[in-house]
């Protein structure tokens, strides 16, 4: 780790002062991916500002049916929280299949967002990669790509985002509240992420002296027919080669309203309009979800060794909103998938 | 002083007080010593295993304020006022905690590396209360590796610790 000054934010306006101060600053909270980064030598702030004394850690049901999750309130908490087990059981789920239970004690909601890929040539700061180090090319075009994406990447990056979390956020259309030095904004999480483009150091459209400071969950929670599946290459504890957050709002066997977001496989969390337009009004079908999720990875392309995803998240998808149709949730406890 | 800018300057050492296994402590620590070198390299309290050192073995693994975390990816002037329990901290005077016998009645380790961090994290699983089933248990167990795989005798060993924990309680 390079040597660093540590300073304590007394309140959000304190925090974006800080951060707008210093160039070279950046928040901590949980810590979990930041300190990691910071020991590989890929994060090298010379100021850490300590926001964990932020008055941003409640879950408030808001007028409106929804709910306002503060960017504090840990992972694990969040998890088990009643609202959320009640009236977001995807999320819930979504939580619990990503990290262990020491990671979710220290993890926040906010920083969950703002965690960086695993992409082992982000990680590994001796290769050449155009998120680390703009311009100096990317190593996994044409290295060993079988975790990285096969949606939205570019010629810049192939990385995928890391999170089960958001997957299920990016499902229920969650709103990012953020604060800054021009006063607060809301941004759709669906814009929260970005694709690499020709930009892949830009994760997020999050500006530096911006902070995360809650995310909002509308009413809609689709809390009868949801699943969150998850496909790795143990039974838990590792990141998602692809993964499925869906959400289905039915009247006997038709679908009223899909939502389906893919994780593991693009620099964001994976939605398409498209699909889920076409999943509205249906029977819920074998036929149906098939012919879904053929229109979902029709746009997918593989490298040398990732397109075996490409078909996996093709089933991943029909297995998961079978699973939401029955009204079956995928266990985390117990993996065996029905 | 000449020509001096900010990477140069060595950052100040910082003043921490917390509870370690009961006891107030009182560091004075560079901003990047984590509650884990803190344990091991300010306080003595050997016990805590430093693994991976990234958060990806759990051998690591204490009590914060009741939860159990990753003290490698935790920074110490973080927790500054907070209680901390580590492998030490667990038995009183004369008895093993639960989880520690049990670990021996069921030869739960077999190099020991990890059973500081493993036992640390099933008092907090324990603590949190919601693994029921064996199921539960492994999946909530996941952030412990244990190379020797002794994983069934860890296991009846928690599930053990569990009965005896809630016959006195």
């Amino acid at each position: 780790m390079n040597s660093f000054q540590y300073s304590r934010a007394s309140d959000v306006a304190d925090a974006v002062r800080q951060m707008g101060a210093d160039p070279t600053a950046k928040f901590i909270a949980g810590g979990t991916n930041l300190l990691d980064l910071m020991k590989e030598d890929v994060e090298r702030p010379t100021l850490l500002i300590d926001i964990t004394r932020l008055p941003l850690r409640s879950v408030e049901a808001t007028p409106g049916g929804g709910v306002r999750i503060g960017a504090l309130v840990p992972n694990s908490d969040l998890s088990y929280h009643p609202l959320i087990e009640q009236r977001y059981p995807v999320v819930s789920s979504a939580i619990r299949a990503g990290a262990s239970q020491q990671l979710r004690n220290m993890a926040t909601t906010g920083g969950n967002l703002l965690q960086r890929t695993r992409c082992a040539y982000f990680y590994d700061a001796v290769t050449p990669c155009n998120k680390r180090v703009p311009g100096s090319g990317c190593s996994a075009i044409n290295g060993i790509n079988r975790g990285h994406a096969i949606l939205g990447m570019s010629d810049s990056c192939i990385a995928t985002h890391p999170s089960d979390m958001c997957v299920a956020l990016a499902a229920l259309d969650a709103t990012v509240h953020v604060a800054g030095p021009n006063g607060e904004r809301a941004i759709d999480l669906a814009d929260f992420h970005r694709l690499p483009g020709d930009t892949p150091e830009r994760d997020t459209n999050l500006d530096r002296d911006e902070i995360i400071t809650a995310i909002e969950l509308p009413a809609r929670g689709f809390a009868k027919n949801y699943t969150y599946l998850k496909i790795r290459d143990r039974l838990s504890y590792a990141f998602a080669l692809v993964s499925v957050a869906v959400g289905l709002e039915m009247d006997g066997d038709t679908i009223r309203q899909a939502r389906l977001a893919l994780g593991g496989v693009a620099h964001k969390p994976w939605r398409d309009s498209e699909v889920e337009a076409a999943l509205n009004g249906q029977v819920a079908s074998p036929e149906t979800f098939e012919r879904a999720a053929d229109l979902l990875l029709r746009p997918a392309k593989g490298f040398a060794h990732n397109t075996f995803k490409i078909d996996l998240a093709r089933r991943a998808a029909v297995r998961a909103l079978t699973q939401a149709a029955n009204g079956t949730p995928q266990s985390q406890s117990s993996k065996k998938i029905v | 002083m000449s020509q001096k800018n900010k990477y140069a300057q060595a950052p100040n050492k910082l003043s921490v007080a917390l509870i370690v296994n009961g006891t107030a402590q009182q560091l004075i620590v560079a901003p990047w010593t984590t509650l884990l070198d803190a344990l091991r390299d300010h306080l003595g309290l050997t016990g805590t295993k430093k693994g991976c050192d990234h958060g990806q073995c759990g051998a690591c693994t204490v009590l914060v304020d009741g939860r159990r975390v990753n003290s490698c990816l935790s920074l110490v002037v973080m927790r500054s006022g907070a209680e901390v329990t580590t492998i030490e901290g667990l038995a009183t005077r004369d008895n093993l905690h639960p989880l520690q016998q049990a670990f021996i009645d069921h030869d739960a380790f077999q190099c020991g590396y990890c059973t500081p961090g493993q036992i640390c994290s099933a008092a907090g699983l324990i603590a949190e209360g919601k693994a029921k089933s064996d199921d539960e248990i492994r999946e909530l167990m996941s952030g412990n590796l244990c190379r020797c795989a002794a994983y069934p005798n860890i296991v009846a060993a928690i599930k053990q610790a569990m009965t005896v924990m809630a016959g006195k309680s």
